[in-house]
């Protein structure tokens, strides 16, 4: 029976919520978010306590746009000061008035409000962290306790921190236009920087045993898809940053096993891989490389896009990674990278060679926390047939592990070397 | 088959969803969904639901006195209504349980309207 009553789109409100608050944020200015988004919040609850007994409105996202809007229009008809700063609702009301209903938003229109607000919440002032905060928040309608969720905070501390940045924007004043700006290329590099941080946080989220982390790596896909479809954003790293977002997501459907615990590369099904994601991904990656500009999304990208086109593990081009992991050192020199590029040698050109490496691995000091390490350096001892100095390293692993699936997967490790 | 009026109560005068996030209001509307569908299926539902706005006066007997409210006076504070038919009272009140205000603190009252002669 269940099945008969009529369904809204997944996350329907929360996407809704995200554009509608970048619609009134416009019309309001970016001083009143804070107003923009209890409009949104009311809005919401509005249509909570009227579908039920009407009945599903044919086109709901257009239903929650003209409350929306028709609400503001009430605020700056009872506000006087709203008529200066939010001519375009003034208007709205003249033509209400006149008896003309204002027409639903289209969606050119929406999709821009939503990428004036990415520009916008990418202010140069603002921490990254802020920065995803604040896209968390306005453009993904994600609350105050489900970012602190996703992000292992704590709530009084994202509220804070949106406190801050919400003052911020509202002294540097303005909503960021989208045309004829010059901020807009510098401002395009922190967005894509934001995005990335969204999308790793979902990927790599690996602190906590929070549920569906892979809702940010979706959230951070929307966002760069439509980032991608705009003049201002269509730029070859962007489509690298999209393709990387791709052939990473696909393969989190072969990442786990039923029971929760990290499966290897190695052992993976490639068959629960997305082959949809890859093939967009795939795409990206080619539209990327047609650009002139090498950037570091775009090294990461093809090195997933080999892990993706390889039809078993055995037939990973390893030296075509190496030379990618070379590059991306090069681009991008942190230890993590060099742990990546170690391995990679290790494949591509024998253990002993990669084992070498990783004991004198550059800015190794810094990964004095990072489990990955000695789980590499046991690993490729294990591979050489010394299983005791694997056993070593797989109980630092153990100890460093960051949640229970690490942990776990860390402990079967030590295990095999027993 | 009679008529009987439910009533939402919302404990402490404020709805949580007020407070809620995008994604828990569409959860309560699609709980609420499915029970209003379940109701409109049996053919109980005589009016469809009003809410109530949760800003209001209310006046005074006696001298007539004007108080902003409802919560002024009352610490629970009537959400919205629905006008349903049951065969009796046992039956409107079980339809009542399925009701999502009651996963919170709210209540549903459930009132026999009384029938006058033609």
């Amino acid at each position: 029976m269940t099945e008969e009553v009529p369904r809204l789109v997944d996350h329907l409100f929360r996407r809704e919520a995200g554009k509608m608050v970048s619609y009134l944020t416009k019309v309001f200015g970016m001083g009143n978010l804070a107003l923009a988004e209890d409009v949104v919040q009311e809005t919401l609850v509005k249509a909570l306590e009227t579908w039920p007994f009407n009945g599903l409105p044919d086109n709901p996202s257009a239903w929650l746009m003209r409350v929306a809007r028709n609400r503001a229009i009430d605020l700056v008809r009872r506000e006087a000061h709203f008529k200066y700063i939010a001519p375009d609702l003034a208007y709205l009301f003249k033509l209400r008035e006149e008896g003309a209903a204002p027409e639903p938003q289209r969606e050119k229109e929406i999709q821009d409000d939503q990428l004036r607000m990415m520009f916008s919440c990418c202010h140069p002032d603002l921490s990254a962290d802020a920065q995803v905060t604040l896209i968390l928040k306005t453009l993904c309608g994600f609350s105050v306790s489900e970012i602190a969720h996703a992000l292992l905070s704590q709530e009084d501390a994202v509220e804070k921190k949106l406190g801050r940045a919400r003052k911020t924007l509202r002294e540097s004043g303005t909503f960021v236009e989208l045309t004829n700006n010059l901020d807009i290329p510098r401002r395009l590099e922190t967005v894509h920087q934001a995005l990335y941080l969204l999308f790793n946080e979902g990927y790599h989220g690996s602190r906590s045993d929070r549920k569906e982390p892979e809702e940010l790596c979706y959230e951070a896909m929307r966002l760069t898809l439509l980032l991608c479809e705009h003049p201002q954003g269509q730029r070859p790293k962007t489509y690298a940053l999209l393709s990387l977002m791709c052939l990473n997501a696909a393969r989190l459907p072969g990442r786990l096993s039923d029971d929760g615990t990290l499966i290897q590369l190695e052992f993976q099904d490639r068959s629960k891989w997305d082959p949809a994601l890859i093939g967009k991904g795939l795409e990206y990656l080619e539209r990327a490389w047609a650009g002139q500009a090498v950037s570091e999304y775009l090294v990461e990208a093809s090195i997933a896009g080999l892990h993706c086109s390889a039809k078993a593990y055995a037939e990973t081009e390893w030296g075509r990674i190496l030379e990618l992991y070379n590059l991306l050192y090069h681009l991008k020199p942190t230890p993590v990278v060099a742990l990546n590029r170690a391995i990679a040698l290790g494949k591509a050109e024998g253990l002993e060679k990669g084992l070498e490496e990783l004991r004198n691995l550059p800015g190794a000091g810094k990964l004095r926390e990072y489990p990955f390490y000695p789980a590499a350096l046991g690993e490729f001892h294990l591979l050489a047939g010394r299983p005791k100095e694997a056993e070593a390293y797989f109980a630092e692993a153990v100890k460093r592990s960051r949640n229970e699936p690490e942990k776990v997967f860390f402990e079967r490790k030590l295990k095999s070397c027993q | 088959m009679a008529d009987f009026l439910y009533l939402f109560w919302n404990k402490g005068g404020v709805s949580r969803m007020d407070t809620a996030s995008p994604e828990e209001i569409q959860k309560m509307m699609q709980k609420w969904m499915a029970w209003t569908e379940t109701l409109k299926k049996g053919g109980h539902i005589k009016e469809g639901g009003v809410p109530l706005q949760s800003a209001g006066k209310v006046v005074h007997g006696g001298r007539k006195n004007v108080t902003d409210g409802p919560y002024a006076e009352a610490k629970d504070v009537v959400g919205g209504f629905i006008l349903v038919t049951a065969k009796d009272l046992d039956e409107a009140t079980e339809l009542s349980k399925g009701c999502p205000v009651l996963e919170g603190d709210g209540m549903v009252e459930v009132r026999p309207i009384r029938s006058l002669p033609a």
